[in-house]
């Protein structure tokens, strides 16, 4: 499972660094996204640094749809998703190594829009240990989360549109605690941000696991 | 060989439930009398918490018909039709609930809508079945469609605890929104028109999910019987192409297959 | 006799769809058996079937060994299938896009080197990213995985489509070396008279279902002739169709 993982990820990652999708194309995404909040709140400084960490991680949700549509995006061409059916590769692998890939995209478009964070919503920093704990668990139930439904969602006609319908969802939680964690992080909120970091790695735990036992379920499709 | 999805034992259930809602209707709405503190909004308390429970109900019994589903010693179609209508009427009565309780909030707080642990939980389920029900309408073949679905729901309903988690301890951040504190001094008349709209709710539920259980059986018996004849329509096809599209018509979802056969072309 | 392939009136599925209605196919190791038929006879199904992709639902169905009607994934890596999509990335390299079918076949990446030579993939091509390729190049990097992994069945769709003469020639040439080596070869193809000399069976399939088996090449052009009689016969009896075995 877990070489079937890295030859899959490798590929994945390749891919990505030969299209430099993410780079080129989510990541300015990312960035606009601040910059419409900042339109939105009318540059009213204090609540957007008061809502920065919300503000943060709902753009990292939407960069995170992005980063699973292209995730499947290229299996899609020239049946490529039937290639990987014939190659006996373990579906378990598969998903390790498409989440993993996800993941990655996510963590850099994540620093990206960190620093845009702290340059156009002027916030400080409290706790850095929580800040990145709780990130990296939220990265990893989001990859482990789209990556699952994006499977569900590849085969079918209208996938565009229901991805985000079965996605948004169930991340709900996960935006939830990591924008908590996030304000105790960075001191804007009084709440024990370690609490909610338990529930983050709840949902990672789950999806983790959901997906390692369901993904040769959701693989075949024929 | 029913046409229809009634027979005598839903006829019995829909006269039982009809009788137990007007009656809960009646003591409710007429003669229970009003609460000190909530006043009139009390009466909402003979539809929200059986509406609510109904719709868990319905919500969780997806989720175990969905994992007889997936597990292999268990797996049948029963499973899956099961989950298909226990979604839709649990999604029924999630909108009763939720729309139940936004006029609470509306009385008691002057708000449409407050960010009650409860309330919030019980809309993000509504979100995750909502769309469970587009993804079952998707698929063209109903096992793969059945599996996928199958593991949507199970998954969902893991995090139904986390979930909750979530949203109790976001609710205790901001104090307050507390709303659906039944007053446990509740008694009396009161106390039995409320047991009676469980009863009540649990009956429609029950007639519901029958019907639409069996509707679910009657478009299985009907995609079946075109079974044999696409096969006898298939080997008669020897002669060409041109029978191919007669096999479309017969068979909705069969429509994409034709196309792809025809691209063998070089 | 090696039992490579063993139908018995199997059904499978494409959506709701029976591809294929009731096959009766028996394929021993080393055979090169020419698939014929009209389109939408059951030609690719077959193959596909065979490869494990298309669900087994009625009669027996086995693959070296392996039964598809319980698993039909356990075949998968022993058989190569090479169809019209070539399943390549475009984005990346024909060597990178090789490089990876044969790490995910678990197959060793050094047997890369020798097929890209083979096919005239080394060189220029060789670090061209599959979008910038033409189709026949394309075909010529699907089928350069397929040489280096060296299953123990090809199935091959339409397999000359797309490549020109001298590839088609060397293309050949694998075929005969592979069943030489003892893989076995299925090849559906409309072209009798290329794939023809090589084939030690011919199968004719039509309506889902298996309308003729003959040994040794066809004869000529009188083939393609019979194969379109041979469909027309089982339009007329039904019945007759699926028995020949």
């Amino acid at each position: 499972m877990w070489r079937d993982a890295l030859v899959v990820g490798g590929k994945d990652l390749r891919v990505e660094l030969q299209s430099r999708v993410t780079t080129t194309q989510v990541a300015p995404y990312a960035i606009l996204v601040l910059l419409l909040f900042g339109f939105a709140f009318d540059q009213d400084h204090a609540v957007l640094t008061k809502t920065a960490a919300g503000l943060f991680w709902v753009a990292v949700l939407l960069c995170s749809l992005l980063a699973v549509q292209r995730s499947y995006a290229i299996e899609a061409v020239d049946g490529a998703r039937d290639g990987l059916r014939l190659s006996g590769l373990d579906p378990a692998g598969i998903f390790i190594g498409k989440a993993v890939a996800v993941a990655v995209q996510l963590v850099v478009l994540e620093v990206l829009l960190g620093l845009g964070v702290v340059i156009l919503f002027g916030t400080k920093l409290h706790d850095p240990a929580l800040l990145i704990l709780s990130a990296l668990c939220a990265t990893v139930g989001l990859a482990a989360a789209g990556t699952v439904y994006g499977m569900i969602a590849s085969g079918l006609r209208v996938r565009e549109t229901l991805l985000p319908l079965l996605i948004l969802p169930v991340v709900a939680p996960v935006l939830l605690g990591a924008t908590q964690s996030w304000m105790a992080a960075l001191g804007t909120s009084s709440t024990d941000g370690w609490k909610w970091l338990s529930l983050l790695g709840s949902f990672a735990v789950i999806y983790v696991a959901a997906g390692i036992l369901s993904f040769s379920t959701l693989v075949e499709e024929s | 060989m029913t046409a229809g999805t009634g027979n005598a034992l839903t006829r019995a259930l829909g006269a039982a439930t009809i009788v137990a809602v007007a009656i809960t209707a009646w003591l409710g709405l007429v003669v229970s009398p009003p609460d000190q503190t909530q006043g009139q909004l009390v009466r909402l308390l003979y539809i929200h918490p059986a509406a609510a429970t109904a719709c868990y109900v319905g919500f969780g019994l997806c989720a175990l018909a969905s994992l007889a589903y997936l597990w292999p010693r268990t797996r049948s179609r029963r499973w899956d039709r099961l989950a298909a209508a226990s979604a839709e009427v649990g999604v029924v009565f999630c909108v009763i609930t939720l729309v139940t309780g936004s006029i609470w909030g509306r009385g008691s707080w002057g708000v449409w809508w407050t960010w009650d642990a409860r309330l919030t939980l019980t809309a993000l389920l509504l979100a995750v079945f909502i769309g469970y029900l587009a993804l079952r309408r998707t698929g063209g073949d109903p096992e793969p469609r059945a599996k996928r679905s199958a593991v949507v729901a199970v998954v969902c309903a893991l995090l139904v605890p986390v979930d909750h988690e979530a949203t109790t301890w976001w609710q205790t951040l901001h104090q307050g929104n507390t709303l659906f504190r039944p007053n446990p001094l509740i008694h009396g008349l009161q106390l039995w028109s409320m047991l009676l709209s469980f009863v009540a709710y649990g009956l429609l539920f029950t007639w519901l999910l029958i019907h639409r259980y069996r509707v679910e059986v009657l478009e299985d018996r009907f995609e079946e019987e075109g079974f044999a004849a696409a096969i006898a329509e298939r080997r008669a096809e020897g002669s060409g192409p041109a029978t191919a599209p007669a096999v479309a018509a017969a068979d909705g979802p069969v429509m994409e297959v034709p196309a792809s056969e025809g691209e063998k072309t070089p | 006799m090696d039992p490579v392939i063993r139908f018995r009136s199997a059904v499978a599925l494409a959506g709701n769809f029976p591809v294929l209605a009731g096959v009766d196919l028996d394929v021993t190791r080393g055979e090169v058996v020419l698939v014929r038929g009209s389109n939408g006879a059951g030609k690719t199904s077959l193959l596909r079937a065979c490869a494990g992709l298309l669900r087994v639902v009625a009669g027996e169905a086995e693959v070296l060994g392996s039964d598809l009607v319980r698993d039909q994934r356990a075949v998968r890596r022993r058989v190569g299938l090479l169809g019209h999509a070539t399943a390549l990335y475009d984005e990346l390299s024909a060597r990178d896009n090789i490089r990876f079918a044969l790490r995910a076949a678990g197959a060793p990446v050094g047997a890369a080197g020798p097929a890209m030579e083979q096919l005239g993939l080394d060189g220029r091509l060789a670090g061209t990213r599959v979008a910038s390729l033409s189709a026949g190049q394309r075909r010529r990097v699907a089928l350069a995985i397929l040489v280096a992994r060296n299953p123990e069945l090809w199935l091959l769709d339409e397999p000359h489509a797309g490549l020109d003469a001298d590839y088609r020639d060397l293309l050949d040439g694998f075929i005969a070396g592979a069943a030489r080596a003892g893989s076995t070869v299925l090849l559906a193809s409309h072209e009798a008279d290329r794939a023809g000399p090589l084939a030690t069976t011919v199968v004719t399939v039509g309506g889902g279902v298996v309308t003729g088996v003959s040994a040794g090449p066809p004869a000529g052009p009188a083939g393609a002739g019979s194969a379109g009689a041979g469909s027309a016969g089982a339009g007329i009896e039904p019945e007759v169709a699926g028995h020949v075995a």
